[in-house]
């Protein structure tokens, strides 16, 4: 059960967590939740249009781990542009799609997030500073997507670009700096991995 | 006047094949979303998307899938440019690598 998430009768999931399992993923949701940011409408709280009418970005972020949760939409990563004008087209209709989707992805993934917060802040932990979660199914959902950014962040970070970087991430010695962040990295796989299943129809 | 209405049949069967001919390229060529592979997104996870996204069997799902982790890329759907956008911002939604672009056959 330690690390593995299992369906709850009636829908959702629960998981063992001990104290330092806890604290870790809390801090690297709350990492997440500092890099995505606050919403726009929280410079302007007394004007609750603000957010609506808001637009997002044209420039993609110059953040690694921002950029590939937030990828252009019209830049194919294998097909080169036909022609400098098809180029400067692509990236007109990414730049324009960013600014009219950005602000409303980044707000779904600080929900996911902030759902991850909440739940790990409400548990009572017993004696030994475990517990067990207990996520409802929209819950589930939201831990999911959270994980996943979560993995997307780190791999990022770790530079993981194609498998054969797992595969050498898995071979690590242990007085390699990466080697915490790489653990983390493969707890949460198997976390998110456990997850998935209790959702699979 | 017999030799001025005997070739206007012919012309219209003229015009005919020639609205055929135009008929072919049409201007609203379907886009398509793609997915692209990403060795952080797990197999099982990309599957649980297109399913519950995109309403596909499990079979299906588990195809395109593979596609995208051996061919390095799926076309996931396809329909009007702004359906399009609208399944790609899902699927940044949910983590994946998505693009759209006009099918090009």
């Amino acid at each position: 059960m330690p690390g593995h998430f299992e369906p709850l009768r009636g829908g959702g999931a629960a998981v063992a967590l001990d104290d330092v399992e806890i604290s870790i993923i809390r801090s690297l949701a709350v990492q997440l939740l500092e890099l995505i940011g606050p919403g726009p409408g929280e410079d302007a709280p007394d004007d609750p249009l603000a957010e609506l009418f808001a637009e997002g970005p044209s420039e993609p972020p110059s953040d690694p781990v921002l950029r590939r949760l937030f990828p252009d939409a019209y830049t194919d990563p294998e097909q080169a542009p036909d022609s400098p004008q098809d180029a400067e087209e692509k990236l007109a209709h990414s730049a324009e799609f960013r600014r009219f989707t950005e602000n409303d992805l980044r707000a779904g993934k600080r929900e996911n997030a902030l759902a991850v917060v909440r739940t790990l802040d409400s548990l009572t932990p017993g004696g030994d500073g475990g517990a067990i979660l207990k996520l409802t199914a929209e819950e589930s959902r939201q831990w999911l997507g959270s994980l996943n950014d979560l993995r997307l962040a780190i791999g990022s970070r770790l530079d993981i670009t194609d498998e054969d970087d797992t595969d050498d991430l898995y071979r690590l010695p242990d007085e390699d700096p990466r080697k915490p962040m790489v653990m983390a990295y493969l707890w949460l796989g198997g976390l998110q991995e456990t997850l998935v299943t209790t959702l699979m129809r | 006047m017999g030799a001025v209405t005997s070739p206007a049949p012919l012309e219209i069967e003229r015009t005919e094949s020639a609205e055929e001919v135009f008929a072919v390229p049409e201007p609203d060529v379907p886009w398509v979303t793609i997915v692209h592979n990403d060795p952080v997104n797990l197999m099982s996870y990309v599957t649980y998307v297109f399913q519950t996204y995109f309403g596909y069997s499990k079979d299906k799902a588990t195809k395109l899938m593979m596609d995208v982790h051996h061919k390095g890329r799926a076309v996931v759907s396809s329909g009007s440019r702004e359906e399009m956008e609208r399944d790609v911002q899902a699927m940044h939604g949910y983590g994946l690598w998505a693009t759209l672009q006009q099918d090009r056959k």
